[in-house]
């Protein structure tokens, strides 16, 4: 048995490490539970002639493959997207490309505007200051004035457009469609102790360098100085009530195996779309024998990912390759609806710049491009560094019977049921991904690409999880109300992707962080005036 | 983790696997993947691959009737034509760790121009380009949608 604290914080990753911070300056006892461990930066793959390789095993994006003993199993079923995650100190964090798009002032209201799904119980002017807010705590780069976004100012000056860039300028020029510097969650410049990025290459599997705002670098290095506790190796099986309804606190492993109970005043779940609905639905008892916090029947349901769209080509010079952050360049051409063309809503089309000459080599195997035997040679020349390709992030609406369930047999290795993933492409997105990949192949052709391939969904890109314990005014459509507080249990919040109403179609870090920090200030406000567990 | 070991008739066709996959050229001035430095980081490198890697040698020797190692030119290429198109996902392991070796090979990388080297701590240049090609999306009137 351990002291009580006042608010105990389930996962330390995007939105757990910005409500740590934020809530810091009450003064109240905190303490986050962590299930992984510190990344060092001398851990991260591009310290090694290796780091490639290591992309496919201890720093492979989907947890199935990765299968660190910090790691949990997720049966993905049949799903045409795989979930990926990580699971330490800054959690998925750590192995994001920092493309930091916010949501656009539509995405909190597609029922009014489009007529489907919900809108948002909170829209983009409320959330405003906490977007400025989170981007000078992270520090982001980017240019303002994009005519796509409401103006907002950035930190610091975009990432190199390089020679990649200056392909996908001109294609776009060419064809009259938007495109723009991304807001990127990397350092530029100096920032708040971090080094400028040097370019190491794809920022996925964690920056050496420090320059990607994983929350290891970014928050936590402030909330720790402020006197938040982290707990690491700490894997929360359930969430505890009392008699009074009120959650108690949680049981939770330690490295060893270990059980232990924390108790809390108060308990924040930020374990994202997949982890949250799992831990909810283990907490199982006989005030909530469907699990916590779910008397709607809506936690685990409404999953929705981003389906991807992945269309590439080769030009004839050799352009960036590998070097640089992939993504740094945007379209916003398509995101918002357009009837005409025959779906609702729309997407982000992600500029990337090229693979590393490995994974490269691997892709163009698999479709069959790159032949074996003499002309092996001649072929990987026509691709090296020559690659130009294009993400459409579509968005994808809530459908209940896209789910996350427990697994009656999959278990992790301290015996908690695993996450079990039901998931179908809707009509809309199959109509809005096929859009996608036309475009994209409207761009390599106006950049003059040729070999052009490409797969769509991607499978291993389940990166954005949202909507498995949505938020909202009705407490029989909703798991938490709209400040992050669950309807059923007046003690508890849920901050992460889960609480998402739609997803909008752009990466979701940004949105969630700001989302964590409005709901932090509302815990502040109520507690100032006495009302928070009213 | 412990991996089982290749026994040695599946590293001999192992390692004459690789070099049908990625053979030496003169021309290009690089060795091939059954090269002894890039064979030895291939087999040490099999690691959580090794399951898949033995399911599709097997299936490469029931292929070959018998060592594909042992097979003339002729059948050889052949049987890996057809092992080509039938190994599925045990073999596109295999294929994927021979790729991961070879062209983190010092020769490889340097026939291809690079550096063999780490990413980190000297990192890359990537030029800052130039960005009068966004004024005419700076033109644009705003495309977002008021709510």
């Amino acid at each position: 048995m351990h002291d009580k604290v006042d608010v105990l914080i389930i996962g330390s990753g995007a939105s757990g490490a910005a409500m740590a911070w934020s809530l810091a300056d009450t003064r109240m006892r905190i303490l986050c539970l962590e299930q992984g461990d510190w990344v060092k930066p001398t851990d991260y793959p591009t310290n090694g002639r290796d780091w490639e390789a290591r992309l496919f095993s201890d720093f492979a994006i989907n947890p199935n493959r990765r299968a660190r003993e910090t790691d949990y199993p997720i049966n993905n079923g049949t799903s045409p997207i795989q979930v990926v995650n990580f699971n330490g100190v800054g959690g998925s964090t750590i192995m994001y490309t920092a493309h930091y798009p916010r949501l656009h002032p539509s995405d909190f209201r597609v029922k009014s505007l489009d007529g489907v799904a919900d809108d948002w119980p909170v829209d983009y002017a409320t959330l405003e200051p906490y977007f400025a807010e989170n981007d000078r705590m992270t520090g982001v780069a980017g240019l303002a004035g994009d005519p796509a976004y409401p103006h907002h100012d950035l930190p610091m000056p975009p990432l190199p457009l390089g020679k990649t860039g200056k392909c996908f300028g001109e294609a776009m020029n060419k064809l009259g469609w938007h495109w723009w510097p991304s807001d990127s969650a990397i350092a530029t410049t100096e920032y708040d102790g971090r080094a400028p990025c040097i370019n190491l290459g794809h920022c996925t599997p964690g920056c050496a360098q420090g320059a990607k705002a994983s929350t290891d670098v970014t928050y936590w290095q402030h909330a720790l100085r402020a006197g938040v506790e982290l707990r690491t190796r700490a894997r929360v099986r359930e969430i505890t009530v009392g008699p009074d309804g009120l959650a108690t606190g949680a049981i939770y492993y330690d490295a060893e195996g270990k059980e232990h109970f924390q108790p809390a005043e108060m308990v924040i779940v930020a374990c994202n779309g997949i982890g949250t609905p799992r831990l909810l639905l283990n907490s199982m008892s006989g005030k909530f024998p469907n699990g916590i916090a779910n008397s709607s029947g809506l936690v685990g349901k409404n999953l929705m990912f981003h389906p991807f769209a992945h269309t590439y080509g080769y030009v004839d010079e050799p352009i960036d390759g590998n070097t640089g952050a992939q993504l740094s360049l945007w379209s916003q051409e398509f995101y918002e609806t357009d009837r005409a063309r025959g779906f609702v809503r729309g997407y982000t089309l992600q500029l990337h710049r090229g693979a590393g000459m490995i994974v490269d080599a691997i892709a163009n195997t698999a479709r069959g491009f790159l032949p074996w035997g003499e002309a092996h040679h001649d072929v990987y020349r026509t691709i090296f560094n020559r690659k130009l390709g294009l993400s459409a992030i579509c968005e994808d609406l809530p459908e209940e019977h896209n789910r996350v369930t427990l697994d009656p047999v999959l278990k992790d290795s301290n015996g908690i049921p695993a996450p079990k993933i039901e998931y179908t492409l809707s009509e809309n997105s199959r109509k809005m991904i096929a859009h996608g990949v036309a475009r994209s192949k409207e761009v390599l052709e106006a950049a003059g690409a040729k070999n052009i391939g490409g797969e769509a969904p991607m499978l291993n890109a389940g990166w954005h999880l949202m909507g498995t314990a949505r938020m909202g005014t009705d407490p029989e459509r909703s798991v938490v109300n709209e400040w992050g507080r669950c309807h059923d249990v007046k003690n508890m919040f849920v901050i992460d992707g889960s609480i998402w109403v739609t997803s909008g179609g752009v990466n979701p870090t940004s949105t969630i962080q700001a989302l964590a920090l409005y709901i932090a200030d509302n815990i502040k406000r109520r507690l100032a005036d006495a009302t928070l567990f009213d | 983790m412990e991996y089982e070991a290749l026994t040695g008739a599946e590293t001999r066709d192992l390692r004459m696997l690789a070099g049908v996959m990625i053979p030496a050229s003169s021309s290009h001035g690089v060795p091939g993947a059954d090269d002894e430095l890039i064979f030895a980081d291939i087999v040490r490198s099999l690691e959580r691959d090794t399951a898949d890697a033995k399911t599709a040698l097997k299936q490469l020797a029931a292929l070959s009737g018998g060592a594909f190692a042992d097979l003339a030119p002729e059948r050889r290429a052949e049987v890996a034509g057809r092992f080509k198109q039938d190994g599925g996902a045990p073999l596109f392991a295999l294929n994927r760790v021979v790729l991961l070796c070879y062209y983190r090979d010092d020769r490889v990388m340097r026939a291809l121009g690079q550096e063999p080297r780490s990413p980190f701590p000297k990192g890359h240049v990537v030029e800052q380009g130039d960005w009068s090609l966004l004024d005419p999306v700076k033109k644009r009137a705003p495309m977002w949608r008021r709510v």
